[in-house]
């Protein structure tokens, strides 16, 4: 039997929870094709996610009709821009079950990371009292985990070196885990700040948030969660959570690039000093020293990515008419069946847990006698779109003892038929390079 | 299939059967050169003697393409002079930049003997820094054991 999008060709008949025929005609960019006239497998939504019309419609409509810089000038598109900004950020928050004043918009993970380390750094310094709050410094340590996208771990090492604080972090397991043995001992009284990802961008391992919030608050320590490869593809809810901050970017869920979210709580915002200063921050502005908004406003410096929220917000919109309760089922399902014909090809390793449980659909895998770099070129020339490399996570490519992987990564609009391309092109990579 | 244009046949010999492969002593400079992007990472040493490269050996880790270029390198480079390698190296780097123009693979085609056949990878732009790893080693290290002089 020939498999379908929505049906595999072997196994069990499950249906996938997801109308993948019906989700790929919302994006323009699946009905090209690539490398001579192949329908194109884009398996590498973990890099980034392709935009469905809706998103795109939602960002000319900004454009075409109330284009304008959000919260200055009294004029009728200023207001409609405004409203536009605003809307698209309560919704955001909604989202994530949080209020829109938690809501601050950055250009992308990477940065809302990079907002808080420098906050951080800034509050030692910083002449307002309530700023200093949370200064780390000489004696302090952050806790990071041996899993994390470089996005995660580089702005602590540099937050580190600029303060004097130490970074630690929990190692992983060989089973792709999050090895929590000596979570009460790398998290202690000294621990300011503990950074974790919900899911990791290679192993596709899902963490268990919350034994990691209760030892973090329990000696006082903030939590940042980041949620880049987490909120497009599970419902979070901050308030479940528990933690301080959550990041995540628009360009993983559908939404276009350029514009990413830090939630924090807001008594944590709130005490936190400035990382970007400059117009729309400020509450009066003298030559000899200034004042800022209160949160999200204090860390929106400059005009904003204002038709990318706006974008966003379409983003969520798109997401929630699928439901995430359902995307997350979709998602399981082809992992499932993805690790179930990986397994059925001799010479393939997965690197991450071997089975769906806690376990999202990024899947990275070695093929003996065969580079990562030349299995993608092989997927490459037959239309399947996969991602090589260390997946900027060298440390977790270095703990597994592997130069580099190939990674596939599923989203709403990957079906069974994506999967089998998937396991069809390694097979032909194989005898290409003549190792079978 | 365009696969046959970029993994020439030469290409897969080189890297199934790398020449002078393995780090040998004595040498003059020593390089480590990584490509960040993929985490291919090349180990390479020069031993000059007069002007002219007497040795090159090299340990590595990577694709096909960063393999084989420098297994095709180490038969181009060594017996020549530090500026004769240097200068046959800024010829894989044209031909490197050519994207697949075959007119540019014939003109150099005497020079770079087996080297030739990396003009497929030019047509892709992500592969052409692998095929280049090994010959800015290359030139980084004849930099040093030569003192700067070429």
């Amino acid at each position: 039997m020939t498999a379908t999008a929505s049906r595999p060709g072997t196994g069990a008949q499950t249906p996938l929870p997801l109308d993948v025929e019906a989700i790929r005609a919302d994006f323009p960019i699946l009905s090209r094709t690539v490398r001579d006239g192949k329908r194109l497998v884009y398996l590498d939504s973990g890099a980034t996610s392709q935009k469905p019309r809706q998103v795109l419609d939602a960002e000319r409509w900004f454009y075409e009709n109330v284009n304008a810089a959000p919260h200055r000038g009294a004029h009728q598109l200023a207001e409609e821009a405004t409203g536009a900004y605003e809307d698209a950020r309560a919704k955001i928050g909604a989202f994530i079950g949080a209020p829109e004043t938690e809501i601050v918009f950055t250009r992308n993970t990477t940065e809302a990371i990079n907002l808080v380390a420098y906050a951080l750094s800034n509050a030692a310094t910083a002449k307002e009292p309530e700023f200093r709050t949370y200064a780390v410094g000489q004696g302090d340590e952050i806790v990071v985990t041996e899993m994390e996208h470089h996005a995660n771990l580089l702005p602590w090492q540099q937050l580190c070196e600029r303060t004097g604080a130490t970074l630690r972090w929990l190692g992983l397991t060989d089973d792709g885990r999050l090895d929590l043995s000596d979570l009460d001992t790398v998290v202690n009284e000294r621990t300011k700040l503990v950074s974790v990802t919900q899911q990791s961008n290679i192993l596709g391992t899902i963490n268990p948030i919350a034994p990691i919030v209760e030892r973090a608050h329990e000696v006082g320590a903030l939590v940042m969660v980041d949620g880049a490869q987490s909120v497009p593809h599970q419902p979070v809810d901050v308030q479940a959570l528990g933690a301080d901050f959550l990041v995540f970017s628009g360009h993983k869920m559908l939404g276009p690039t350029g514009v990413g979210v830090l939630w924090g709580r807001y008594e944590v915002l709130d005490k936190l000093p400035p990382f970007l200063t400059g117009g729309s921050m400020i509450e009066v502005v003298r030559m000899e020293a200034s004042t800022f908004m209160p949160p999200p406003q204090r860390f929106e410096a400059g005009v904003p990515m204002t038709a990318q929220v706006v974008g966003l917000g379409a983003a969520v919109d798109y997401l929630q008419a699928l439901g995430m309760e359902n995307v997350l089922a979709h998602e399981e399902a082809l992992t499932a069946y993805a690790l179930e014909e990986l397994a059925e090809i001799p010479g393939v390793t997965v690197i991450g847990p071997a089975d769906t449980v806690a376990r999202g659909g990024a899947i990275s895998f070695t093929v003996e006698g065969i580079h990562p770099h030349d299995v993608g070129q092989v997927l490459d020339d037959l239309g399947i779109a996969v991602r090589v490399g260390h997946h900027c996570a060298w440390p977790v490519v270095r703990r597994y003892g592997v130069p580099a992987t190939t990674r596939a990564t599923f989203y709403v609009h990957t079906g069974y038929d994506d999967i089998d391309a998937l396991a069809d092109g390694i097979r032909a990579a194989q005898k290409f390079f003549g190792t079978v | 299939m365009q696969l046959e244009s970029m993994y020439q046949e030469i290409i897969l010999d080189h890297y199934k059967n790398p020449h002078g492969r393995g780090l040998r002593d004595p040498f003059d400079a020593e390089v480590h050169h990584v490509n960040p992007t993929c985490g291919d990472e090349v180990t390479l040493r020069v031993k000059v003697d007069g002007d002219t490269i007497a040795d090159v050996s090299y340990e590595g880790m990577g694709c096909s393409i960063s393999q084989a270029s420098v297994s095709a390198m180490y038969d181009l480079v060594v017996g020549k002079s530090v500026a004769e390698a240097l200068e046959t190296g800024e010829h894989f780097m044209t031909l490197m930049q050519a994207k697949g123009d075959p007119a540019v693979a014939e003109k150099l085609e005497d020079e770079l003997e087996d080297a030739v056949a990396f003009a497929g990878v030019s047509k892709y732009p992500a592969r052409i820094k692998c095929a280049l790893m090994s010959w800015m080693a290359l030139k980084d290290a004849s930099a040093r054991a030569w003192g700067g002089t070429a």
